[in-house]
């Protein structure tokens, strides 16, 4: 692996500098993305998800993590958004413009941001519409399996979701995406709104099901730091495009992600988020 | 005392109908938003149907009964696909239109075939009534009222222990969720339609066989469905059930009281002044969604 580009320069999206020797589940190909025919929001989009891996997805509001994470579940289409160049190939099958349905079947399940559960119905019934697409009988094992990484959930299961605090309600939208049973987990900003203990209990579990179940995890978060201390890869973007990549060590220890996503100066002291804001703005706009 | 009684009796079986076709009209706004302004065109339809296939075709009552509904399921399914599928996504307005465009063309097509005139359904339950106390009852109402109970009874089962009765409650609460899951909303817009004209169809045999058949009074069900699920609340099956009955005893009441004193028929009135009275103290109905929100 070469000297990470600096910021600002979108990488050339090669796919061939996948991270680490894992063979990749999930190729993500140039893709563009518009809204409305229109609205190019993804502007040559290139990531690799290596199986049994956590991958985030950093960046700040508006450089298109959100959108990235919907066009591989096949979300777009419900957005009048959809796919206009590029390929999205998991298990050597492109699945750019898919039906959603059909992209949870192949066992690609989103957990959208926000937590988005199903305020009127109860935590159990919340889990059990996880298990719409499954035909086998195992439901039971896996409502169990749920309930052991999420302890809460359980004592809260006759409750209607509505009720529930804002952390039990991201363990339920978890908890329920793990009842697709998925090969690949797509978080969207799951410390959003979150207090600080809360957001490290969930990274600690978001960890222990990648280790213990094998679950490939692609990640999208704000939080940089947390999400560096889960992952293994590291992706940045801006503005619809990738402009950093690297391992967490690497972006760990390069001083523009220091600078603006970890809020470090040079010398590894904490900067007031004020002086980054400025400094953004102006690197931005130069 | 006794008059009061037979009246709430009579506005019970009568209210059960109301809310057995109100529950098909409330799920297709729950799952999809729309207001289905046809349901009742819908409803005097089915039963006709099972009047011809009873009459006509000479088969037996119930058999005729199931072999509508099944009918109808099917006729749901491809009203959602051929209508409504390619409006997805288009105003809301678009749809009602397209709802009272189908409700005339069904009209016409009743009015066609059977024209304005009555009819009798062949009756299959004895006609004695039977006497408890003061009270007559008679077979076919309490045969209507156990119809409906246990349609009522079954869809609300199927809501909360099925797994696609729990997806389409998980839609109607939040639709890109369930599409994140894999829910197919089109199959869940499909099969509400199915069920609602099921609920619809049965409603109209229940009342079908209690009084007559015209295609005027059928179809008029489908108005009053309106204010039981408004009453009840446009998007909460239970809000249905009550509505419904609350709606069918007042209907009954006003008969029985109010329209011999004042010597015109109030009866089709009073659901739609109560309509007005609870709207203004409840704008959501008495069990429509409040949002929940944390503080």
């Amino acid at each position: 692996m070469t000297q990470p580009a600096t910021l600002g320069t979108p990488l050339a999206g090669s796919p061939a500098a996948a991270p680490g020797a894992a063979e990749p589940l999930l190729t993500v190909n140039n893709i563009e993305v518009v809204y409305h025919d229109v609205i190019l929001v993804l502007k040559g989009v290139s990531l690799v998800v290596p199986k049994g891996q956590i991958v985030a997805l950093l960046g700040t509001n508006g450089a298109g993590k959100s959108t990235t994470l919907k066009a591989i579940s096949g979300l777009l289409s419900a957005e009048e958004g959809r796919v206009r160049q590029g390929s999205i190939i998991y298990q050597g099958r492109d699945i750019a413009n898919a039906d959603p349905a059909s992209v949870v079947q192949a066992g690609i399940v989103q957990v959208l941001e926000g937590r988005r559960i199903f305020k009127h119905l109860t935590v159990e019934e919340n889990l059990r519409v996880g298990t719409v697409t499954r035909r086998d009988g195992q439901i039971r094992q896996d409502m169990e399996m749920v309930y052991h990484y999420f302890p809460r959930l359980y004592e809260r299961r006759h409750q209607l979701a509505g009720y529930c605090s804002g952390g039990e309600q991201q363990m339920l939208a978890i908890g329920r995406a793990l009842m697709v049973r998925p090969q690949l987990l797509l978080l969207d900003e799951p410390s959003l709104g979150l207090a600080p203990m809360l957001v490290q209990e969930i990274f600690a579990i978001v960890r222990r099901i990648n280790a213990e179940r094998g679950t490939t995890i692609l990640l999208v978060e704000q939080n940089a730091r947390a999400a560096l201390n889960v992952a293994h890869y590291g992706y940045i973007m801006e503005n619809g495009r990738i402009v950093q990549e690297g391992s967490v060590a690497q972006l760990k220890n390069n001083p523009d992600v220091k600078e603006f996503y970890l809020g470090l100066t040079e010398s590894g002291t904490r900067k007031s988020y004020r002086d980054v804001k400025a400094y953004r703005r102006r690197k931005r706009y130069m | 005392m006794d008059f009061l009684l037979q009246l709430l009796v009579n506005g019970l079986v009568i209210g059960s109908v109301y809310a057995l076709a109100a529950l098909g009209f409330v799920l297709i706004y729950k799952a999809s938003r729309v207001l289905n302004f046809a349901h009742g065109d819908f409803l005097a339809l089915g039963t006709f149907v099972a009047f011809a296939l009873a009459t006509s075709l000479r088969l037996p009552v119930i058999p005729a009964i199931i072999l509508t509904l099944l009918c109808f399921f099917v006729l749901g399914l491809i009203v959602e696909r051929v209508v409504l599928r390619p409006l997805i996504g288009k105003e809301v307005i678009a749809v009602i239109m397209v709802s009272i465009g189908l409700s005339s063309v069904i009209k016409g097509v009743m009015y066609l075939i059977w024209g304005p005139g009555y009819f009798l359904f062949p009756e299959f339950m004895p006609d004695v009534p039977i006497i408890i106390g003061d009270l007559y009852l008679s077979p076919v109402h309490l045969l209507g009222l156990a119809v409906s109970a246990a349609f009522l009874g079954l869809f609300s089962l199927f809501f909360k222990r099925s797994t696609l009765g729990v997806a389409m409650r998980a839609v109607a609460d939040d639709q890109q969720a369930a599409l994140s899951l894999g829910v197919s909303v089109r199959k869940i817009f499909a099969v509400s339609w199915g069920i609602a004209l099921v609920s619809a169809v049965a409603a109209g045999v229940v009342v079908g066989s209690i009084t007559s058949l015209s295609t005027e009074g059928l179809s008029t069900i489908g108005i009053l469905v309106f204010p039981a699920v408004i009453v009840g609340g446009l998007d909460s099956v239970p809000g249905a059930v009550v509505g419904g009955l609350l709606i069918g005893v007042l209907e009954n009441l006003t008969a029985g009281f109010i329209d011999p004193v004042l010597g015109v028929s109030l009866r089709s009135v009073v659901p739609f002044v109560v309509l007005v009275l609870i709207l203004m103290m409840k704008p959501y109905g008495l069990f429509g969604t409040v949002e929940i929100e944390r503080v």
